[in-house]
Order: C-alpha cells, then sequence, then structure tokens
C-alpha cells in the first residue's frame, strides 16, 4: 500500500484516516530548534466535507489514499442512480446520492462533470461551473419589464430553483452559475 | 512546454535588508573585536542530536578513496576548535543545512549567525544579543524579557516541567484542544515541545525580545548543567514576534560529558531507526585540550529578516527558495 510521509505533505495530497479519504487543505511544520518536529495539518474528509484538524510527529507516515479526479459525461438518472461515462474508454459509473450531493440540481444529460473516484468509485459529483437549463415553470412573464430588477422564483428542468427576472417566460432557457446558484443570462441552445 | 521559474521570489526591499543587516552585524563586532571566521561547511563528523537531520555527499575529496561528508547543521564543532586553539572571541555567517525541514519557518539550507564570547556568562550574552538584535532591527526601545523555562510552563499551563508526569503533560495538551493529543505517543520532552510549540511559543517575544532560559537538564543539548535544586541546563532561547530566533548556551566544556551526550545521542538514534553519524573525536580531543569557559549563540538570520519585514514565510526573505533553487 503507498503511504506518505510527513516531509510530503501538502495541501491537495489525499491521505486515509481512521478509514476515510481526506484531503490535506493545509500543513504547518512547527518545531523547536531543538526537538520533537510535529506537522499541525487541517484536512478534509472527502465524504462529509467536514474540516478537522490533525496533529502527526514529523517523519511519520500515513496511507495514501487511491483518489483521483476525472471528466466524466452525464448520461440518465435511473431513480437510484446517477450514471456517468468516460468519453475515451466509454466505461460506465454510477453515482448514488450521497457521491452526487447537491450537484443532482444541476445535472443535465450530456454535460461533463468533475468526479472524484475513491478506489475507482464515485465519491464526489462537481457540476460544470456554468449550465444552460429550460425554464418548466414560473409566473407568468411581465412583458417590457427589463429595467426594475424585480425578480421571481423559476424551476428549472433539472428541478433547481433560481431567482430570474420578472420578464422570463416558461420554456425559456437560461444559463446559470452553479456554484453561486444565480441566473446569468438567457441562452440559446448550442 | 515547461514553464521554468527563473526568477528570484525576493523584492528588491527584502535583498537590500539582507544585504544592511549584513553590513550592520559586522560593524558591530569590528566595533567590539570579535573576529570573523570561516570554517568548513564540508566535515567527516556530524553532530548526532536525534532532532536534527544532517545532509551528506559521498565524494573523494583528499585523494584517498570516497568518504562521507556531512554538511553542517550548525559551525559549532569547528568553532570550538578555534576556541580551544586560542582565538579568542570569534563570529561566523554561513549557510547551514537540515534535511525534513520544512515550511514556513523551516527552509534545508539557512543563514546562521554563530558567535563565542570566552569570559561571558550565559547573561552577559544574553545581554549582548538584546543589544545586537535591537541594532539591526533599528528598534532601540525594544522591550528585553527574561523568563525561566521553568516559570514560563508554571504560569501559563500550571506545570512544572521538572516533575510533570507524562500522563499530566498529555492531559494539559488535551485541555489545551491539541488535536490528537488523545492519541500521541509522546516522552517527556515530546510533549514539553508539543506544549511549547502549539501552546507558548506563539505569546513569546509579542511585545519585544523574549528570552526562555535555564531548560530541563534532559534538553541541555550543549550546555552547561548548574547543578542545583533542581539542576538545570545554562541554555536560552530568543523569541521574537512569536518566533524562535536564536539559542545560546553557556557551553559544555568537559570532554567525559560530552562523549556521554554524543553515545546517548546515537544510542538514541539507533532505536529511532535513523542513520548512524560518525562521532567527532576532533571536537572531543579539542574539548581534552581545553576549550576556555565560553558562552556562545547561534541567530538565525532569515527569521530575522522575516521579523523585520513583517513576513509570514520564510519564502519572503530567500532570493530563491529551495523550489526554485
Amino acid at each position: 500500500m503507498a503511504s506518505y510521509k510527513t516531509n510530503e505533505f501538502k495541501g491537495g495530497l489525499k491521505i486515509m484516516l481512521d478509514g476515510d479519504p481526506f484531503t490535506i487543505v493545509e500543513n504547518e511544520f512547527v518545531k523547536p530548534g531543538k526537538g520533537q518536529a510535529f506537522n499541525r495539518v487541517k484536512v478534509r474528509n472527502l465524504k462529509t466535507g467536514r474540516v478537522v484538524e490533525r496533529t502527526f510527529k514529523s517523519g511519520d507516515s500515513v496511507e495514501a489514499a487511491d483518489v483521483h479526479e476525472t471528466d466524466l459525461q452525464y448520461l440518465y438518472n435511473d431513480g437510484e442512480m446517477w450514471h456517468f461515462m468516460d468519453t475515451e474508454t466509454y466505461e460506465q459509473l454510477g453515482a448514488d446520492a450521497a457521491a452526487v450531493g447537491d450537484a443532482a440540481k444541476w445535472l443535465k444529460e450530456q454535460d461533463m462533470c468533475k468526479v472524484t473516484l475513491y478506489n475507482g468509485a464515485p465519491l464526489s459529483v462537481e457540476p460544470p461551473n456554468f449550465v444552460i437549463l429550460t425554464i418548466t415553470e414560473t409566473d407568468p412573464g411581465v412583458r417590457g419589464d427589463t429595467a426594475t430588477g424585480g425578480t421571481k422564483p423559476a424551476t428549472l428542468e433539472t428541478g433547481a430553483v433560481v431567482n430570474v427576472p420578472l420578464f422570463l417566460e416558461q420554456g425559456e432557457m437560461i444559463r446559470v452559475d452553479t456554484r453561486s446558484g444565480e441566473y446569468l443570462s438567457r441562452a440559446k441552445e448550442d | 512546454m515547461t514553464q521554468h521559474h527563473w526568477r528570484p521570489l525576493a523584492t528588491r526591499a527584502a535583498l537590500e535588508a539582507r544585504a544592511r543587516l549584513l553590513t550592520e552585524l559586522r560593524t558591530f563586532f569590528a566595533e567590539r573585536g570579535v573576529l570573523e571566521v570561516e570554517t568548513p561547511i564540508l566535515s567527516a563528523a556530524a553532530n548526532p542530536d536525534p532532532a536534527i537531520e544532517p545532509l551528506h555527499l559521498d565524494a573523494d575529496l583528499t585523494g584517498t578513496g570516497n568518504r562521507r561528508w556531512y554538511l553542517q547543521t550548525s559551525p559549532e564543532f569547528p568553532m570550538k576548535r578555534l576556541l580551544a586553539a586560542g582565538s579568542g572571541p570569534i563570529y561566523q555567517v554561513c549557510k547551514v543545512f537540515r534535511a525534513d525541514e520544512r515550511g514556513r519557518r523551516h527552509h534545508p539550507e539557512f543563514t546562521m549567525l554563530e558567535w563565542y564570547r570566552p569570559g561571558f556568562s550565559l547573561e552577559d550574552l544574553m545581554d549582548e544579543v538584546a543589544v545586537l538584535v535591537r541594532r539591526l532591527v533599528g528598534r532601540p526601545e525594544l522591550p528585553v524579557e527574561r523568563l525561566r523555562y521553568r516559570e514560563l510552563f508554571r504560569r501559563r499551563l500550571g506545570l512544572d516541567p521538572w516533575t510533570a508526569t507524562t500522563a499530566e503533560l498529555q492531559a494539559a495538551a488535551q485541555a489545551r484542544g491539541i488535536a490528537d493529543a488523545d492519541l500521541l505517543a509522546l516522552d517527556t520532552n515530546g510533549w514539553l515541545d508539543l506544549l511549547l510549540t502549539h501552546c507558548l511559543e506563539p505569546d513569546l517575544g509579542r511585545d519585544g525580545l523574549t528570552f526562555v532560559h535555564d531548560y530541563p537538564p534532559s534538553q541541555a543539548a550543549l550546555a552547561r548543567i548548574e547543578p542545583g535544586n533542581p539542576p538545570a541546563a545554562r541554555r536560552f532561547e530568543l523569541y521574537w514576534q512569536g518566533m524562535e530566533l536564536a539559542n545560546g548556551f553557556d557551553e559544555l566544556l568537559d570532554a567525559d560529558e560530552q562523549r556521554r551526550r554524543f553515545q546517548r545521542d546515537l544510542d538514541e538514534r539507533r532505536e529511532l531507526g535513523r542513520v548512524s553519524t560518525p562521532m567527532d573525536e576532533r571536537l572531543l580531543a579539542a574539548l581534552e585540550a581545553g576549550v576556555p569557559a565560553t558562552s556562545g549563540v547561534a541567530l538565525g538570520l532569515d527569521r530575522l529578516l522575516m521579523g523585520m519585514l513583517g513576513a509570514d514565510h520564510l519564502d519572503a526573505v530567500l532570493a530563491l527558495p529551495v523550489e526554485w533553487a
């Protein structure tokens, strides 16, 4: 099993702690001039997202986590699992609700996503930063109102609800920033 | 195409501050009649201290076959040989090297100012360090405080570092919220170091220069141990802005005691599975011949520059950090 010594610690390194995969967020080396050195490390649990602090004696080793990121195409949801495909090998992978998490409300078929794999299985899914989605439900548009700055909620085809300007109609396509969940502009299908 | 990072990271101002620092300290020692010396960076022997890991290279430098040469972790041993030969007060500015040390305040090669004052007590030397540092940083009004190691732990943690058990030290670390304090396996000095670096250091030298002095005998390193109740290692550390800047000793002069400490260090190295280093027989011979009573101190110039420039990372004061070397 691969392992890392504390002197290899740096941000982004994936390690196993208490049976879970973690990524190192921050690593600080502390050492008195004539004594024991320590690594004070902030790590994020890749399953729960929680950040905790850990202390290691410098020179100790920890097991490496078999975690890597890959770009996969979202195919479909079968009611239980979200299915993705590697567009080069055509290999398909299923991700469960725990892995997909909040990304679910942005996933549109054929969009490319960043999927983090742990021991070959999806651990987390990051939707594209920008998605184009159709409005499936919203109050009727207020014609000509492009200036007042008022907004109304709109439900999108993936189930996400975003605030959109009053003039938008059901059936229109919009561009959304998935990181903030904010409406950006009207869009045309490309 | 690979991008080659050739540009220095340090600002022009940081380079100038370093150059000024070197000029200033040379003036300071010239005024006081302390002789500048140079000793070899490569040595056939090394400091066996288990907390310090030397770098080495294998080469035939003397025409007598390949052998192992150690890069100095401090110029202490050759400088003591000069003292034994009657050099009088001496100082040196040099690069020193330590493996496995990299962080915000650590870099595998760093610049050390080391000096020896025959006839000075530890208190005399602390005074001189304070005068020099105040002058180098251009703040003659900087307050100076002295604090015994024992007082520091008693006042801040309610513990006596001479008598506290590992269980008590571990409980203190847990009470202070140090992560994994319940899991770590450390000896007494390990716990003391954990508490010092995590709980105490950040406040040391916050408002000026803080000298912590008189250490537990088990942390004597190369300091003389003053018998007494309790006995204490005549050693000091200087802190400024929560950062350790210097380490000074009332130097151990007893060759037999030095040999015993080296042997203990080598035994500990073996237990820890670390590579063994050759005993410095030439230093021991010099001690045998007689080094005059002296105090000596090593000061990290890169960290001093960090403090002067308000930098929170060593890389800000190094022209080319190791990742760019």
